[in-house]
């Protein structure tokens, strides 16, 4: 069988992976961005001088090669479903017996006047980082528009070379739509500390010409003017999927795809960014645009082609990333706006960089999820609490089994609990210091 | 109405590149070195005041410079443009330090005359020279180049220890540790050996062990401990309590890291004054390939060398503790005991690796058969003395000196460590067979950025277990915990256990489907 995968991002690529390890289909992974995977969430750190875009490819060049992988880079243009086949810029056809989109995602526009000029760009994929290359040198500002995940990330690039940053969010406090309240005060105070120029509740309203095409100041709805010679547009990313919208495959906001991620058409899968679950788990998104539920996905979709069906499943929710110096991993449901049974347990460090919030429902006294800032926890333990719904108390007296930090770093799992003795009126204590092996016997029991 | 530059925060929101104090710095530590090199070629400073102004300006300069560069900005990982900057990437300013630190060793090995040692009882000039004093308050005795040598050795260690610190400022882990190199090297390598001299004993630094001090078993060491009394005594089954029974314990318990990252002397330059350069170790796995048959020949090398050595030793004179048949028959007790593990462990030892039960029964087979030859025929087959001419000027000074340090800028810090050290390599292999030490990987939080990789000293492509969702148990793993510092999602900790130790790196917890039931996991 010859199966094609369109796109090499994480999603493609795991799909590939896994497809190897368990057929002997011919696979080919179509992309124009690069001639090898890498890791899109790393690209801040070739800007940055963290590493060299090698760095940031997970695999060297002879895994394709040793595992008859192939590679090949071509612009798609249109797909032929009846012919079963791939029309490159080229007018080179790619025949397929299946077919697996994976196209990932590209940066949200929203009709602001001025959005495609030069000098204007998401951050997504690497084109983005060769612009944000090219127009760095002798640059007097760069202006980001969106508070979210990205926006900062862009942020972080531009201060790393000194270059002056403004970040406008549109909500009251950085990414307070999905951060608690504290968190998001917290990060937007974080932001500030480092210099740059965080303006809340503030909105894009154009971007100017400087009469040759390029971009040159903004103006925000406000009527303040910045001026700079970059903007960053971050408010968000959705599916890529502009050229299938005219044919017979099924898109919405995204394909979309049954629980086996099988679109309309047979023999053609869509996963990771791109994929729109036409009947999401119960509190998940249909698009869920973030690395693990890519990978996972690429993983399930191997599976339904080789012929033994399994439901695509993200289990229970988890996701990282990192604000500037902040660290920020997130365990099962946390919320923004919780409803009135989520009761939050939250602990501050006084210096304001680092926090642990532990939610639960007060109706069931069961664990809802762990919010954390600056603060790593391990994810196995706090998925096996989540998945079997443990009761609060007993996750509070064995919290140290979730700690995974440093070695010599101090633990605040104590005054965690203290301050939810302070709200119930108990007077719970921590049973166990942290310890591997109690760990282990915790997992397995 | 512009409303640019508006910020609330204290901190400069532009800092440039280097403020006027760190260029400051910068010249005062300059003039430190310049002292030196006076000192050096104009061959007439011999003033212990000189010599002291020299150091503190060297300190100082480095110390202030640092502080700048980290204390007045937020605490967090610190990398940005390590790849823009000609120094550490590579570019002029490296291979420049590379050839002149490179150059210095070379004089220092083969022409310490140059450097202004004494020949033939003559007193001491040029950089030597300069020395003297603070040599001689230290030992009682003129300066040589190791003590040349030792002293920015030393000073090294610790403005850049210092350096480190605030780097890390945020890390506890990574300060514990720098204090810990720091201590061990300027209490225990340059003091207290120092200080024994002066009271007439033999030069000895009590945490260097056999094989990584390969001359522990030569003939003069030896004597040496044997002419120097209880003292002398102490310090041989010091040595010997060292190499086999402390440090298998601490390996045990800790991994290999008690001593590569918290003790070692090379290990504590390569994390101080080397750790700029961390991020050009070689990662491919080619460079892997050849660095597992290279530290593990320098070990036999070393094995064998000292075997013969000891032969020639126990052979030569007859008024020692050790007879001739007793050195064989510890020579073989321990080969058996050697044997009998890795038969035990035969099946674990073969899942790593394909050839190395071959390997190490081969070592230890042909260890025995030639020690039972000597016996026998009367003559070791090969030349201790020879031998360890050779191993001296190979493994000695041209790789761990030469190419260990000169090559930082250009290979990275660890290269000595990596694929050489035969002392590495014993705690490596049991690091990997019987250590409660794993890094471990946090469930399926990786998203393969590879920041893990790219900062791992000794090659380790860290990120190609954390994405796996596997464990991390690698022999030449050091323990440094940068992979698990620069980790931008949390994902790896270094971390010891005993349930687990054969089973440390089976789970893979990227898998999310269970292949056998065909369900989610």
């Amino acid at each position: 069988m010859n199966i094609v995968i369109l796109g090499n991002g994480i999603s493609g690529v795991t799909a590939a992976r896994h497809l190897r390890k368990q057929s002997d289909h011919k696979i080919t992974i179509v992309s124009s961005e690069t001639d090898y995977f890498f890791s899109r969430t790393a690209l801040m750190y070739i800007y940055m001088g963290h590493m060299r875009f090698k760095d940031t490819q997970p695999y060297e060049p002879e895994f394709w090669t040793k595992n008859r992988i192939d590679l090949k880079k071509a612009f798609i243009n249109s797909i032929d479903f009846k012919q079963k086949h791939l029309i490159a810029k080229s007018g080179e056809k790619i025949e397929y017996d299946k077919l697996i989109l994976a196209l990932g995602s590209k940066s949200n526009k929203f009709g602001w006047p001025g959005q495609d000029l030069e000098r204007v760009y998401g951050l997504y994929s690497y084109q983005d980082l060769e612009a944000m290359e090219k127009f760095s040198p002798g640059l007097n500002r760069a202006t980001i528009v969106g508070g979210g995940l990205i926006g900062i990330e862009m942020a972080e690039m531009f201060h790393s070379r000194h270059i002056p940053v403004t970040i406008l969010v549109r909500e009251k406090n950085y990414w307070d739509n999905v951060l608690p309240i504290e968190e998001s005060k917290m990060i937007s105070r974080h932001i500030v500390e480092h210099g740059i120029d965080l303006r809340l509740e503030s909105e894009l309203k154009e971007i100017l010409d400087d009469g040759t095409g390029k971009a040159e100041n903004v103006i925000t709805k406000s009527g303040d003017t910045i001026e700079c010679r970059f903007v960053g547009l971050t408010a968000g990313v959705s599916p890529n999927v502009a050229f299938l919208k005219e044919g017979e495959l099924e898109v919405q906001k995204g394909i979309v795809v049954n629980e086996y991620l099988e679109t309309n058409i047979p023999n053609v899968y869509a996963i990771g960014d791109c994929a729109q679950q036409s009947n999401p788990r119960p509190g998940r998104r249909p698009i869920e645009a973030i690395w693990y539920t890519g990978r996972m996905m690429g993983e399930t979709v191997a599976y339904n082609i080789c012929g033994k069906k399994v439901a695509y499943d993200p289990g229970i929710w988890f996701n990282s990333a990192k604000f500037l110096d902040i660290e920020y991993q997130v365990y099962g449901t946390v919320l923004a706006h919780p409803p009135e049974n989520h009761q939050s347990i939250y602990w501050e460090h006084p210096e304001g960089r680092r926090s642990i919030r532990i939610v639960y429902d007060n109706q069931t006294q069961e664990i809802l999820g762990f919010n954390l800032m600056g603060q790593r926890y391990r994810h196995e333990v706090c998925e096996k609490w989540l998945r079997d719904k443990t009761p609060i108390e007993t996750v509070l007296q064995n919290l140290s089994l979730a700690n995974f930090d440093p070695e010599f770093y101090k633990e605040y799992e104590a005054e965690v609990i203290s301050i939810y003795n302070k709200q119930s009126g108990k007077n719970l204590s921590l049973k166990k210091k942290r310890n591997l092996n109690s760990v282990f016997s915790f997992l397995r029991s | 109405m512009s409303q640019v530059n508006k910020s609330m925060s204290l901190a400069n929101p532009m800092p440039p590149f280097t403020d006027t104090i760190q260029k400051l710095a910068a010249a005062v530590g300059a003039i430190g070195l310049l002292l030196l090199f006076v000192a050096w070629i104009g061959n007439t400073l011999q003033s212990g005041a000189l010599l002291a102004l020299s150091l503190v300006l060297i300190s100082s300069g480095t110390i202030i410079y640092s502080w700048r560069a980290y204390a007045g900005i937020p605490e967090g990982i610190k990398n940005n443009g390590v790849w823009l900057n000609a120094l550490t990437n590579k570019g002029l300013w490296g291979w420049i330090s590379g050839i002149f630190i490179t150059g210095f060793y070379v004089l220092l090995y083969w022409y310490p005359n140059l450097l202004g040692l004494g020949v033939d009882g003559a007193a001491n000039s040029g950089l030597v020279g300069f020395f003297d004093p603070l040599s001689r308050m230290l030992s009682g005795n003129a300066a040589s180049q190791w003590f040349v040598y030792g002293t920015l050795y030393t000073v090294a260690i610790l403005i850049f220890g210092i350096k480190f610190i605030l780097k890390y400022r945020h890390n506890k882990y990574q300060q514990v540790r720098t204090f810990s190199v720091m201590f061990f090297q300027l209490a225990f390598a340059f003091l207290i050996p120092e200080f024994m001299q002066s009271m007439n004993y033999p030069y000895y630094d009590f945490k260097n062990m056999w094989p990584l001090n390969y001359y522990f078993f030569f003939d003069w060491n030896l004597n040496g401990f044997l002419e120097a009394g209880n003292v002398g005594l102490l310090m041989l089954v010091s040595g010997l309590l060292m190499t086999f029974i402390i440090s298998p314990i601490l390996t045990f318990y800790y991994g290999k890291r008690w001593y590569c990252s918290w003790v070692c002397g090379c290990g504590g330059l390569a994390e101080t004054a080397g750790d700029p350069f961390r991020h050009l170790s070689d990662k491919s796995l080619k460079a892997w390939k050849l660095e597992r048959w290279m530290i593990h020949s320098v070990l036999v090398f070393a094995t064998v060398m000292t075997v013969a050595v000891l032969y020639s030793y126990f052979n030569g004179t007859g008024d020692i503790l050790i007879t001739k048949p007793m050195f064989i028959g510890i020579t073989l007790l321990l080969s058996a005991v050697v044997g009998f593990i890795v038969w035990k462990n035969k099946k674990r030892i073969a899942e790593s690796g394909k050839n190395l039960p071959l390997i190490i029964g081969g070592v230890v087979g042909g260890i025995a058969i030639l020690t039972l030859l000597a016996y026998f025929t009367g003559s070791f087959i090969v030349d201790g003395n020879l031998l360890r001419g050779w191993y001296g000027f190979l493994i000695g000074a041209a790789f761990s000196g030469v190419v260990g340090v000169g090559f930082y800028p250009l290979l990275g810090s660890r290269v000595w460590c990596r694929f050489g050290c035969p002392m590495a390599a014993i705690l490596g292999l049991q690091q990997k067979f019987f250590s409660r030490f794993r890094i471990t990987t946090n469930g399926g939080q990786c998203i393969s950025c590879g920041n893990c990789s790219t900062y791992c000293e000794m090659g380790i492509d860290v990120r190609a277990y954390a994405q796996k969702g596997q464990n991390v148990v690698r022999a030449s793993c050091v323990g440094c915990g940068i992979c698990a510092a620069v980790c931008p999602r949390g994902v790896l900790r270094l971390e010891n256990g005993s349930v687990d130790i054969a089973e440390r790196t089976t789970e893979l917890k990227t898998i999310h489907i269970s292949a056998d039931k065909i369900g989610i996991l």
